[in-house]
């Protein structure tokens, strides 16, 4: 009797590594890794001849020797006798800075032509519907360089802005649009506090500390507004605040601006060329242009989706219990809708960081220009820069998603 | 009460009314979608100005346009005498000049029959992958078209093809063979016999056929394909391959098994998070570095490798999320059935996960095509190339409407249709009683 109640023994065999299903995910992975491991040393092997018969080692010491090359929009203090690891870091901010400047107004007309297009005028519906499919369905490198030639040739020569009749004018006096590029006003202080070292680069104190004083004003501004929720809540009237709010809001920034000497320095026309103000060359107008309309399709559609997830009865809820529409949007409306919108919304601000690299069509210096670009034609160092270009694509990539998984942890629908 | 004298009774129904003029046809339809209130109409207004006004503009600079002149300055002239010494037109006749160079590239003028041919045996090839209703033995052919597309374009002994074409076959017979014993081993085995075929009989062959048969189209360098076709065949060869890998990508993400589930996940976050064009500069530059010495294989094969890769990487992420939303209950019911993982998968998990996933695929296939686009940085002459080489002939300098509008037509039509299909689609897909 006892031979019934005992399990067979556990033998193994050779052949349970292919037909044991226990087994067999081991034998696969086993085999996988091998050939991964065999190829990636093949690579690499390959690399290393390569690389020794062209006489050639890997270091990025090249990021340490003179860059000798201009760079024609830095945000910090830069020139040709600078490194090519400055020569870096001026393409990195110029890359962060269109795709910031590009994300911000792809938003706006991503949210407007959303919103126009559940519109119940047909008309605004048609042209937002035509605006969307003809920038999804036509490529963005097309957008760029339509745009780029229609601001170097359509557009008037800083000449046609001299004499008693000029052709062509500034726009309020102020902006003007060249085929150089947009001549805009600069923002210039007379009793300027200086610049701060801050080893790499030199930071306006100016800048510091009218940030600060919006921080302050901010930080009073909620504090009034939950003290006004807090005499609501226990008297049932809400006290006036929307002059105490202004007051705070602007009266200290106002008061900083006056006490610096701000003032705008306006372009004017010198020679064959616009002097004084801000330079924004075609090249950016053209990417942040194109990037931010093409984008902004997108967007729209995303925004279109997320509004039209929101159930009917959802405002109809929210009108029965008495919420005025502004009350049923804030509180209501838009936080269901965010929550669809946001992520799809942040992977396209990624698409965006990753579209700057289309700069190469136009000749922005971003980061591909400087250290993919004349950094490595000048060291002949094709694989660190690539290798280095890559590995800083990559963390800005995981950066943005690491904030979204973030946003979408604290969002998420808190289920049993 | 009930003895009350009724004067009159009415006995039959009224007709019905027509119903007030303001309340029926055009005049409904405008007071609902254009004037329904001040805001509205004050929209309507505006747009109606913006749209008129843009139209105004636009009318003379598309009436006057010229098709037939040899440069620039020429087809200036041509529309000042035609139409008063301020007229601008459009100068439709560089499309007309150069649409060979735009569509073919380099291709040699002879041979154009050649990709024509193709392009409609690939519509045929299609049109059986595409409506389910047409009969389906015509996939046999959709299988071979590759080969004879590849044929067809870049030329040469129709026996390179065919004995490539034969490794599938003698990997897929030994398959077959073995697939009773265990499908891991056959898929296995015959993977490496295939390969074995390539790397030592497939060359013998080909010579062996060749010289008993030679049948052969004059061959075409990769270096002169150029123009549209080269965006389609970049475009059409990484979509075909990109849905398969993009499968078997997801497939690997959501795996049990920890070593592929993490090459998976490196792989598609690293393509995720690199831009294309850093891709097709390591493909154009950085190959020759990883490759052994002395090996040159041919660029577009590298930038289709690249396209594919990068396309893969996205349409893995958009399978996940279908693999996601499908209930937990269908894995179940299918382990409950008795069915092995690949039965499973190709019985009930991926029909379903590839329904919710096909605006997404469809988006990636897009995107895709869109960015064939980016090979003219890596000196592949594309359309974008070829308008960028026109532009700097001393013809036709200073032109750029013109050209951007023809190649971005070509491309709004081939993408459009591409997103109306997804759409009919998921409605012919579409199974839920809504």
């Amino acid at each position: 009797m006892a031979d019934v109640t005992t399990p067979p023994k556990d033998v193994f065999r050779l052949s349970m590594l292919i037909y044991d299903t226990r087994y067999r995910s081991l034998t696969i992975q086993a085999i996988f890794m091998i050939l991964l491991m065999a190829g990636a040393a093949w690579l690499v092997d390959n690399t290393i001849h390569n690389l020794h018969a062209l006489g050639k080692d890997f270091n990025y010491s090249f990021l340490w020797s003179r860059a000798g090359y201009d760079i024609n929009q830095h945000f910090i203090e830069y020139n040709n006798d600078d490194t090519h690891g400055r020569a870096m870091l001026v393409g990195l901010m110029n890359t962060l800075f269109i795709a910031l400047i590009s994300c911000a107004l792809a938003t706006v007309f991503g949210v407007v032509a959303g919103v126009l297009r559940l519109s119940n005028n047909w008309i605004v519906r048609k042209l937002m519907s035509i605006y969307i499919e003809a920038f999804r369905n036509i490529p963005l490198l097309i957008w760029i360089l339509v745009i780029f030639a229609v601001m170097t040739e359509a557009m008037p020569a800083p000449s046609a802005f001299r004499g008693e009749n000029p052709t062509s004018s500034m726009w309020f006096g102020a902006v003007a649009v060249t085929n150089r590029g947009v001549y805009f006003p600069e923002p210039l202080f007379s009793r300027s506090l200086g610049n701060i070292d801050l080893g790499i680069f030199y930071v306006s104190t100016d800048l510091i500390a009218i940030l600060i004083v919006l921080a302050a004003s901010i930080y009073a501004y909620r504090r009034l507004g939950r003290h006004a929720e807090k005499v609501q809540n226990a008297t049932g009237v809400r006290p006036v605040t929307w002059w105490k709010s202004a007051l705070i809001l602007i009266a200290p920034v106002l008061v900083l601006l006056i006490a610096l000497g701000f003032h705008l320095g306006y372009p004017a026309l010198k020679g064959f060329n616009f002097q004084g103000g801000i330079q924004a060359r075609n090249s950016l107008i053209a990417l942040w242009l194109a990037l931010s309309i093409y984008t902004g399709a997108f967007i729209a559609e995303i925004v279109r989706a997320g509004i039209q997830a929101i159930s009917r009865g959802q405002s109809e809820a929210a009108f029965a219990l008495g919420l005025r529409p502004s009350r049923t949007m804030n509180l209501v409306i838009l936080p269901q809708a965010l929550r669809v919108i946001i992520p799809p919304m942040i992977s396209e601000y990624l698409n965006i960081t990753k579209n700057t690299s289309l700069a190469i069509a136009v000749g922005y210096m971003d980061l591909r220009a400087t250290l993919g670009g004349i950094t490595l034609n000048q060291t002949g160092r094709e694989l660190e820069a690539m290798l280095l270009m890559m590995g800083i694509y990559l963390a800005i990539s995981l950066i943005i998603s690491g904030v979204m998984n973030l946003y979408n942890r604290s969002v998420k629908l808190k289920e049993r | 009460m009930a003895d009350t004298e009724h004067e009159f009774v009415r006995s039959q129904m009224l007709p019905a009314l027509a119903p007030p003029s303001s309340q029926v046809g055009a005049v409904r339809w405008m007071r609902e979608n254009l004037f329904s209130g001040w805001a509205n109409t004050a929209l309507t207004l505006i747009s109606a100005y913006v749209v008129i006004h843009f139209l105004w503009g636009m009318a003379p600079w598309w009436l006057h346009a010229v098709w037939n002149a040899s440069s620039l300055p020429d087809c200036r002239k041509i529309i000042q005498t035609d139409f008063g010494p301020h007229a601008e037109g459009a100068c439709f006749a560089v499309v007309h000049e150069r649409w060979k160079q735009l569509l073919y590239g380099f291709y040699p003028d002879t041979e154009y029959w050649r990709p024509n041919l193709a392009l409609i045996l690939m519509l045929a090839a299609i049109a059986p992958i595409l409506f389910s209703h047409l009969p389906r033995k015509l996939l046999a052919f959709s299988a071979l078209y590759p080969f004879i597309g590849y044929w067809l374009i870049w030329g040469g002994t129709i026996w390179f093809p065919v004995s490539a074409l034969l490794g599938f076959v003698i990997g897929g017979v030994v398959f077959k063979l073995l697939a009773e014993k265990s499908a891991v081993v056959a898929a296995g085995a015959g993977i490496v016999i295939a390969a074995l075929w390539w790397m030592f009989g497939e060359s013998w062959l080909e010579a062996a056929l060749h010289a008993a048969l030679p049948i052969s189209l004059p061959s075409v360098e990769s270096r002169d394909i150029g123009g549209f076709l080269l965006s389609i065949i970049i475009g059409v060869s990484g979509i075909t391959l990109s849905l398969p890998l993009g499968v078997l990508l997801a497939l690997g993400r959501q795996s049990n098994m920890f070593f592929i589930r993490s090459v998976s996940i490196g792989f598609i976050e690293f393509i995720r998070g690199v831009p294309l064009i850093t891709l097709l500069f390591t493909a154009s530059l950085l190959l020759n570095y990883f490759l052994p010495p002395g090996t040159n294989f041919d660029l577009i094969l590298r930038v289709v490798i690249m396209v594919t890769l990068f396309a893969a990487a996205y349409m893995a992420e958009v399978i996940r999320g279908g693999l996601a939303a499908l209930p937990r209950g269908q894995y179940e019911a299918a382990d409950a059935l008795g069915l092995d993982y690949w039965k499973a998968q190709r019985l009930i998990i991926m029909p379903q996960a590839l329904k919710i996933s096909i605006p997404g695929i469809v988006n990636t296939f897009i995107g895709l095509f869109k960015d064939t686009t980016l090979v003219v940085f890596i000196g592949l002459l594309d359309p974008i190339g070829f308008i960028n080489a026109i532009r700097a002939t001393s013809e036709w300098n200073g032109i750029y409407w013109e050209l951007y509008i023809f190649v971005g037509a070509l491309f709004f039509v081939f993408c459009y249709g591409m997103s109306q299909y997804s759409m009919y689609l998921e409605r012919k897909l579409r199974t839920d009683h809504r």
